[in-house]
Order: structure tokens, then sequence, then C-alpha cells
């Protein structure tokens, strides 16, 4: 299993820095909704690496299979939804140099998530792998008390632990994520959606895992609590080192922090880059379309158009290029030939795109052709931008201080 | 809640002549009665003191955080729910009152709501949202009917109106859904529409359409907008006037280019770092943490007071009147007052270094 990493043309970790090794890395997943005749497609050959410590953002439209594939990596699909094809690895830490991480068997090579058995997956569940879901408000259990909650995981993973020190760690975690201790005893309701994504997100970071899924985790709240807890939570990426997916629908929001993106459409990852390859030279027209969907805050108000047409129905998918029908730039071959995601022609960084545009035939066209950013002066991002985040007492201010 | 004799800011477009649609001092409390937690009946101030005007073939955009109160005052205009105090005045004069007048006022001004998924019944095909409304406040009847109802699904570019007319809501898309909303809307030939988050349930692909439809209809209709919304930068976009609401009152009105390009109060200051924005070199800094009031018990004088980070002494004492802050542009902000004390302006060091949500005692 452990050699089943092949030449396949994959998706590459991020350009910003240098390369990161693997933490997980998934070949040809396929989701299903349903089996026989009437099933749909939901995911289908995803194949992505994720980097240590790497924060992907995953893009994309309702129904494009972002979630679907993100709780596929764990197995957490509800029942019409079968991983019919693929493979998850995950790649166990090298050394365990904290003490909560002491329950997971140790393995030789990476684990296949998708072959694990029933007490493998429990171990790899939230010690290693852990989920924060969209809904806070629905993921809380509304009868239980905070810190029962806080604690729960620790109980199930963490044998050695006593009631004192998993009430020590739950007001910790609480500390983590900006929350006074004296809310241990409150309950879900009577907190703030802010605090209660919040919570979720200590939760998720109880037993320091090594990948944190998030599916649409701010969502919901204002776009000021949405930034603070993005701050925050890059702020522990910073410091507990785990890797993040992040699953949104808001491709601005993502492209201001994410190292690398992956936008989804119709089941279908259709480009990777880093982000700042993305912003300043999109290869698919998907994603070029994405980013004039957009309307920015700055220059000049002009009329933008979107993306025509609309999503297709995962029960009636066009041949060929999925993308065809609504693409500008679609040629006749793309309504026969479905596209992988490969590396564009002539380009030697590890950004992937699934568009036949690239593939070397033809010059793209120039909207889709815009030369990559140099990757050296965006490698340094993430820590400058978790430094200036901090909230700081601010120096050039006259009155008051920011906090 | 100091001086309610403030001058009379109307916020709203530009506009010469009298607008479609004005509310003057509109102000909603709600009651929340006595139960067996609280002996005492309290008070939301969803909308206070709110005077706003809406003339033809213009845009608004309401902009503001949940509970700031903008949905409140979408629904008050619509006459859906009925003021505590203040009045709208349709076309320069006041509404009457009774089921009549009533009547007429619904065939002027119409609501779209947010969830194009609720708001339209299942069971019913688009033919029959759409004439219902022409069968209650029209006498076209059969052909005229039909000949009217395609006219319609064709101005919201659902065109061959043949292909939709039958369609059941969930044959649909999202974006396909809230334009026969926004038909159901035009069917009566409106005055003013008002669109509460119309985009914010659509993926982000078709967003646009249902934002250019609505730009179109302005000029094409010369419908009075007002589009209510957290997205300032889509606001922005569309929007003649941004009017920034925050707990109920507005803070700042002005052109919209110029309040995302020069905020004046700290508040839409606040609004527009944390937006995102790819754009951006470095992360933002946040000025003015923590969430938003009780709007049961706001806070004294200013009601950001808590929250900004220029906060001065008499941010906490006097609430601030509309200030002028720039062409057209008004701020309801101690900073933007020329006629004050120097002890009015000492900063005020308890409020904003306290952290996130202090309500002030």
């Amino acid at each position: 299993m452990t050699t089943t990493s092949s030449s396949l043309p994959l998706a590459g970790p991020p350009t910003r820095g240098q390369r990161r090794e693997p933490v997980l890395q998934v070949r040809d997943l396929c989701v299903d909704y349903g089996v026989g005749p009437g099933s749909v497609r939901a995911v289908s050959g995803a194949t992505f690496d994720l980097g240590r410590g790497e924060v992907l953002g995953i893009a994309g439209e309702s129904g494009s299979g972002k979630s679907t594939l993100a709780y596929a990596l764990v197995r957490l699909l509800r029942a019409p939804g079968v991983i019919t094809n693929g493979e998850v690895l995950f790649h166990s830490r090298p050394n365990t140099g904290s003490t909560l991480a002491a329950n997971v068997p140790a393995a030789d090579g990476p684990v296949d998530l998708l072959g694990a058995d029933a007490a493998e997956l429990r171990a790899y569940r939230w010690s290693e792998i852990s989920v924060v879901f969209q809904s806070a408000m629905h993921a809380l259990n509304p009868v239980a008390r905070i810190d029962h909650q806080l604690t729960d995981a620790l109980k199930q993973h963490r044998r050695g632990m006593n009631a004192a020190d998993r009430r020590e760690r739950a007001v910790e975690l609480l500390r983590m994520v900006g929350i006074n201790a004296d809310r241990l005893r409150s309950y879900p309701h009577e907190l703030s959606g802010g605090m209660r994504q919040r919570v979720m997100i200590a939760m998720a970071l109880a037993l320091e895992p090594q990948i944190v899924i998030m599916d649409e985790p701010t969502t919901a709240l204002d776009v000021v609590t949405q930034r603070e807890i993005l701050e925050e939570l890059m702020l522990l990426r910073e410091r507990l080192g785990f890797a993040l997916i992040f699953i949104t629908h808001d491709l601005s929001l993502l492209l201001e922090f994410a190292d690398s993106i992956a936008i989804m459409y119709a089941g279908r990852i259709v480009e990777r880059a880093g982000g700042d390859e993305l912003l300043r030279s999109p290869r698919h027209p998907y994603s070029l379309g994405l980013l004039k969907s957009f309307p920015g805050l700055h220059g000049e108000r002009i009329r933008m158009v979107g993306i025509p047409g609309s999503p297709p129905s995962l029960k009636d998918l066009p041949s060929g290029c999925k993308f065809h029908v609504r693409c500008p730039y679609a040629m006749d071959r793309c309504a026969q030939d479905e596209p992988i995601l490969l590396r564009p022609f002539g380009e030697t960084g590890s950004r992937t795109v699934a568009c036949l545009l690239h593939d070397g035939l033809q010059p793209p066209p120039e909207q889709l052709a815009a030369i990559t950013p140099v990757a050296s002066t965006t490698g340094a991002k993430t820590t400058e931008a978790a430094e200036a985040a901090r909230p700081t007492t601010p120096d050039n201010e006259p009155t008051g201080s920011a906090r | 809640m100091t001086d309610t004799t403030s001058p009379t800011v109307v916020h709203g477009p530009v506009h010469t002549g009298v607008p479609a649609l004005e509310a003057k001092h509109l102000t909603k409390h709600f009651t929340l009665h006595a139960s067996s937690f609280s002996r005492s009946s309290r008070v939301v101030h969803a909308v206070d003191d709110i005077s706003i005007a809406l003339p033809e073939a213009t845009v608004t955009a309401v902009v503001g955080e949940s509970g700031s109160g903008k949905s409140t005052l979408a629904r008050l205009l619509t006459g859906l729910i009925t003021p505590t105090a203040g009045e709208l005045l349709l076309d320069g004069a006041p509404v009457p009152k009774g089921e009549k007048a009533r009547r007429k006022y619904t065939s002027s001004v119409h609501l779209v709501l947010q969830d194009p998924f609720s708001s339209l019944n299942s069971v019913h095909t688009v033919r029959y949202h759409l004439e219902r409304p022409l069968k209650l406040h029209t006498k076209l009847r059969r052909d005229a009917l039909e000949q009217r109802i395609k006219e319609l699904l064709e101005r919201v570019a659902l065109s061959p109106a043949e292909l939709y007319i039958d369609k059941y809501p969930h044959e649909l898309s999202g974006g396909q859904r809230q334009r026969v909303a926004i038909a159901r809307g035009l069917a009566v030939g409106p005055r003013v529409l008002l669109a509460d988050e119309p985009v914010s349930m659509l993926d982000v692909s078709i967003r646009l359409g249902v934002l250019n439809l609505l730009d179109e209809l302005r000029e094409s209709e010369r419908l009075a907008t007002m589009y209510v919304t957290h997205d300032i930068a889509s606001a922005r976009y569309l929007a003649d006037t941004i009017v920034v609401m925050y707990a109920g009152q507005v803070v700042e009105s002005g052109p919209a280019t110029q309040i995302t390009d020069s905020p004046a109060h700290p508040y839409t200051q606040l609004l527009l770092s944390a937006a995102p924005d790819p754009d951006r070199a470095v992360p933002p800094v946040l000025r003015g943490r923590g969430a938003p009031p009780s709007l049961i018990a706001p806070p004294s004088g200013c009601r950001f007071h808590p929250r900004c980070p220029f906060a001065m002494a008499i941010c906490k004492q006097e609430q601030p009147p509309p200030l002028p802050a720039g062409q057209d542009q008004y701020a309801a902000c101690w900073l933007h007052s020329t006629d004050r004390t120097p002890q009015d302006k000492t900063p005020l060091d308890t409020g904003a270094a306290a952290g996130p949500a202090v309500a002030a005692a």
C-alpha cells in the first residue's frame, strides 16, 4: 500500500516557500450518492496532496462536491453516500512530541483511511483528523454544558487523564480560542454564534490533530466575527502546526489566507494553485469566472457579468468537460474529451488545471495566460500575516487602543 | 435617547422632487412580554428614528450585520408591521389607514425575500405565482393575463417564457427562482422594490446576474429600490447610496463609492476592514472588536461607543446626530462635530480597551 503513490501527474504541494512533505494524499477519490442506475457521482477522481501545516482552501458552488469530498476523507458520509473508488493515505506524524498524542497506533508508512477498520478509524478520527461542521448551532449538543462537550473526546481518547487534567485542558482550550474560563458551565444557547463556533474549533483542536477539516466554519457569522475567528485560526495554526482544509463558497475570503486553493466544479477539481497564482493568473475559465463574480471594494465601478448559465445537475451532466456549456472559450473538442488535472503546458510550477485549452495544442486565450507571479514574495506571507494580524496596541492612532 | 430633537437628515440618494417612498422618524420597538423568567416586560429597540427616502430610479443599499435592524426596516416599509412611531409617505402623501388603502399600498411597494426556496409555494407553478397578484390587483383575465405573465418572465430574463411558465419551483435553479420572485414583485407595477438579501442564498456565479437584473430594472421600470445586504462589496457594486446601520440606527450614509473609499464612521471602517478583499496586501487590523450590543438595553450615547477605538467622553453621554462628513455624506459620530469642548473629546479608555462586547453600565 505504501508503494502505490505512482507517477501520476499529481497536484503537488503549494509553491509558497518550500515543498512540504504530505500529511494526506488523496488518489482518485470517487463518491456516489446511491447505487445502481439511479446513482449520481458527487465527487469524481479527486486527487491531491495536503502538506504538513498547509492551509488548503476548497472553493466551489453548492453541489460542486466540496463538502462531500471532505466528509469522504474521514468516512463521515451519510447513508446514500458511497465511496466507490480511491485512496486516502494518511501519514502519521514523524515523532510524537506531545503527551496528548499517545493513543494512536504506531504505523510504518501511510495508512489508507478508506481501508481502515472501525477501531483504527476511531483512533484516527478527532485525534489526528478532526472536523468543524458548518453550523455550530446544530453541531453542539443543546442540553450538555460546554465543559462536558469539550472533555468528552479527551475522556475517550486519553484514558490516562483524570477529571482534573481534563478540566484543566478544557480551560486551556477555551483560552486558546479567546473565551473566558467562566463560560465552561454554559449551555450552547447562552453563547453567541461566534463563541459557539470558537467552542467548535476548540473541540476540534482538543487532541492536537494534524489535520483539521472545516466546512464553511464562518458562513453563518457576521464579517467582523468571521475575521476575528480567521485571525485566531491562523495564529493557532502557526503555533500548533496542523494542516487545514477550509471549505467555503467564498473564494475572495480564501484568497486572503489559503496557501493553496482547489476549485471544484461538478464534483471535479478543475484547478489547484497557490492563492496568489490563482488571483493573478487563473488558468481555468471557471476560476476566472468566479474571480470576476466578486465585486471589488476599490477602483472604478464596472459592470461585471459573472458566469452565464447555472451549475449543472449531477443527474444530467454534460459530456466532455463539465463546464463547456457555460465556458466562453469552449472549443469543439471540449464537448467530447474530458480534461484531467495536469500541469498547464509550458509551465514549471506545481499548479494543475483540468482544461483542454492548456494542453499545448493551441495558445490559451489571453485572459487565461497571465504570467504566474513570482512565488518568493509570497513565501513568507503566512508568517508575516499572522504577525500583522495579531492585535497589538496601535502606535499610530491618536486615541484609544484597539484592544 | 437623550436628544430626540436632532436636525432631520433624510438618508438616501440625492434627488429633486418627491421621492417615491419616504419614511420619517421611523421607530419600531418590539415588546418582550413578561414570562416566568422575567417579571417585567422589556423592549427591543429594533429600529430607532430612521428617516430614509427612496427616489425613483435609484438603488439604496442598507448595509449592516445581523441584528442591526435592516430587515425590520424593510418590513416596516412594506407595511407588514406597524411602526411604533414615525410615518410613511408614498409619493409625498401619508399612507391612509384601512383595508382599501392598504391594498393600494401593497401594489406600490413590493418585498423580495431572501430565500427563493421558501418564498415560492412548492405545489404551484410559476404561472400560479404570477397570476395571483395580477388577479388580485388588476382586471386582466384570460389571454391578456397570459400575455402579461409571459411579458413579466421575459422582463426578468427568463426567456422563452413558454419554457418556464408551467414549471414548479423545484424544477428551477436558485437564480431562476429568485427571478420568478422578482417577476412576481413586478407584476403589479410597483413603484418601490424592497429586496431583502436577494442574493445571499444564491450561488456565487449567478449572484451577479440577479444584481444586474436589479440594476436594469432601476432604469427600465424607474423603480425605487432598496437593497438590504450584509455584503458591502455588492452594495458598492449596485447601489447609488449606501446606508450603514448599527444596532437599529443609521450610523452613516452617502454615495456608494464615497462610503467605501473614505468611510467616516468608525463602524463603517470596521466593516470595510473585515470584508474579504483579495487585493489586500497585508491582513487588516480590526479596530473595534466584539459584537453588537443587546437591543433590549442599548448602550447610552452612541451605541457603538463600547467597541469604538476612538470613543470619547461625550460618546457615552450623548447620542450623536448625523453630521456632515463629506459631499452628501453623513456620519452619526462626534468625531465629525466641530463645536465640542475639549472635555467632551477626552478619550474614553474604558470601553474600547475592555475587549469584546462589554455593554456600558
